[in-house]
């Protein structure tokens, strides 16, 4: 088993989770999921990755990228895999 | 000597010595998050421990000792536990032991199908676990090592393990 370049970190039953989920379906990526605490406060590994406590994040190490919010990655996975993507990765 | 009677467990055809260690994917409890990981990606010899589930006392049991032996930490022995219970309270059974090993969730037991050590609950219908059973598995996942419990409760040898462990 490879280790997907891709990392999402979620939270179980997380609509803004599960949206970034559809985007990397919609886009065949593979992905590794790996599921945080409920509480806020103890996402640490979270914190350590993008500076927030907020899920949920991606590390993409085909680009280098780390971020957090739902609205951004599905942004950036649009322009990065997407049919209009800039092309290059 | 005890004044009671131990149960003894039914006979199992379990995963011997000299045999390939069964690979199976499940989610592997760390104190931080969970993720879906194969034993093959575990790197180097294994001690995989399977034991009742998490919050029965030997669950309990098992786990101070290994944490206070300190297993693993001296070489590159990966040591892993498997239980029914769920990520979620792998996390706090983890956080709570304070034990710098991580578990994986085997909720349906298939994976202790896969080894022939389930335990059948009596007084809990519909609720299997795994026998307390302990393989250790060389650098290419062969087993060297093998004990499951033929009693309920038992507890494996710590010292006839670590003596295992410790043979270069």
């Amino acid at each position: 088993m490879t280790t997907p370049e891709i990392t999402l970190y979620r939270l179980q039953a997380c609509p803004y989770c599960e949206r970034v989920v559809r985007k990397l379906k919609q886009y065949e990526l593979d992905y590794e999921s790996r599921f945080v605490e409920p509480m806020h406060s103890d996402r640490n590994a979270v914190a350590r990755l993008t500076g927030k406590r907020s899920v949920p994040a991606i590390r993409d190490e085909n680009t280098g990228v780390t971020m957090s919010e739902s609205g951004n990655i599905v942004e950036y996975l649009d322009n990065t895999y997407g049919d209009g993507a800039a092309g290059g990765a | 000597m005890v004044d009671f009677d131990v149960v003894e467990l039914p006979e199992t055809d379990h995963v011997a010595v000299g045999e390939e260690a069964p690979d199976f994917t499940r989610p592997l409890v760390g104190d931080e998050y969970w993720s879906d990981t194969a034993l093959s990606d575990l790197d180097g010899p294994v001690a995989l421990v399977f034991f009742p589930m998490d919050g029965a006392f030997p669950a309990t049991y098992v786990w101070n000792e290994i944490r206070d032996r300190e297993w693993g930490s001296s070489s590159d022995l990966t040591v892993v536990g498997v239980s029914i219970s769920t990520p979620y309270e792998h996390k706090t059974f983890i956080a709570e032991r304070g034990m710098d090993y991580e578990l994986f969730s085997d909720p349906s037991a298939e994976v202790g199908e896969q080894y022939g050590v389930v335990h059948d609950l009596d007084g809990m219908p519909g609720v299997r676990e795994h026998r307390p059973a302990v393989f250790l598995l060389d650098e290419d996942h062969v087993v060297e090592y093998a004990w499951v419990a033929a009693e309920w409760p038992d507890f494996p040898d710590y010292d006839e393990i670590e003596a295992h462990i410790e043979r270069p």
